[in-house]
């Protein structure tokens, strides 16, 4: 199924609103979804025979720097019997970032969200097991906000250079 | 029954079947033969090592070869890039090797934080932060080559030692060697 054929199916099914943003043409097209709704969705992605997204190949958390006062986080699903696939994006504003736990849907959500939490700090809701994945449990901040600030020790061990 | 020859040198030749030499440099001797290190890699430069171990290049031959617990071990390979999730296991680790022990640091992310020195909030910068280095091989990471200068380095520095003498007769020579400047 192409990328437009998909993008009506969602209206049809949803209504008009569903989709906040479309990239309609680049190499890979994305739609936009209030993270409200994006559970819904992607359980219809999924369940849906006519699509049958049953691969979250990555999921990606972006911080759209201060200024724009805003976290990203991007899905790449992909559909390994139809071999079709879509990029869905969703949007937390940055003081207080929190968006709907996926993990029950795709298993490989569980340790990705991980991942955006542990370098980002984006509260996943309802995640069974919210803990850092990479850094030490005992580690202060997410490295990967641009206004991170390192440190100064870590158990008696200067950080800097 | 005859007696050695002392009038000639075949003595000190080691022709008579005696080799003359004292404690210490036959302690040394031992020591700096049979170097065991640690066997545990932390990032690329552990694949520089493991060739180094193969036979390519056989490590053994100098009479080096890994052990799987730090107990039995005398010299740790730090071979690649200490993260501070790292920091405290190597910490451990180099705590549990029983004395003399010695530490190589491999390449330059364990020399100094490597091209993490600025960004790398996440690695330690240089893994003499926390535990004392014998020899440092620079390269990133080094070739199996340069690993085995690091060995005969630290071999010369073994061979220096003097495991047997009291530790405040060397204070005092270090003190005769070293005199303090006062202005």
């Amino acid at each position: 199924m192409d990328f437009s054929t998909l993008k009506s199916l969602l209206i049809e099914t949803f209504g008009e609103g569903i989709i906040v943003q479309s990239q309609d043409n680049t190499p890979q097209p994305s739609i936009t979804v209030a993270p409200e709704r994006l559970v819904e969705v992607c359980q219809f992605l999924r369940d849906d025979p006519r699509l049958y997204f049953d691969f979250l190949a990555c999921l990606t958390g972006i911080d759209n720097a201060p200024a724009q006062e805003a976290f990203e986080v991007v899905y790449h699903l992909d559909s390994l019997v139809h071999e079709h696939r879509i990029v869905l994006r969703t949007f937390t504003p940055r003081a207080a970032p929190t968006v709907p736990t996926l993990s029950h849907l795709w298993r490989t959500a569980d340790w990705h969200e991980r991942e955006a939490y542990d370098l980002l700090g984006i509260q996943f809701e309802g995640h069974p097991d919210l803990r850092r994945i990479l850094l030490p449990q005992d580690w202060e901040g997410h490295p990967l906000r641009k206004d991170y600030e390192e440190q100064n020790t870590y158990h008696g061990i200067q950080v800097k250079y | 029954m005859t007696l050695p020859d002392f009038q000639t040198n075949s003595i000190k030749t080691g022709d008579g079947g005696i080799l003359l030499t004292n404690a210490e440099d036959l302690l040394n001797w031992a020591r700096l033969s049979s170097l065991w290190p640690m066997g545990f890699g932390l990032a690329c430069c552990a694949i520089e090592m493991m060739a180094t171990y193969a036979s390519t290049y056989d490590l053994e031959r100098f009479g080096i070869f890994p052990r799987p617990s730090p107990r039995q071990s005398d010299v740790m390979i730090v071979a690649g890039t200490v993260t501070f999730k790292m920091a405290d296991r190597i910490r451990r680790l180099y705590e549990q090797m029983p004395e003399p022990r010695y530490v190589i640091s491999m390449g330059s992310c364990s020399n100094c934080g490597g091209p993490y020195w600025e960004h790398g909030y996440h690695v330690v910068k240089g893994v003499d932060r926390i535990i004392p280095v014998d020899v440092y091989v620079p390269g990133c990471p080094p070739r199996p080559e340069a690993l085995i200068g690091g060995f005969l380095k630290l071999q010369e520095k073994i061979r220096q030692e003097h495991p047997l003498a009291p530790k405040l007769l060397l204070e005092m020579e270090q003190e005769v060697i070293l005199p303090t400047v006062d202005a």
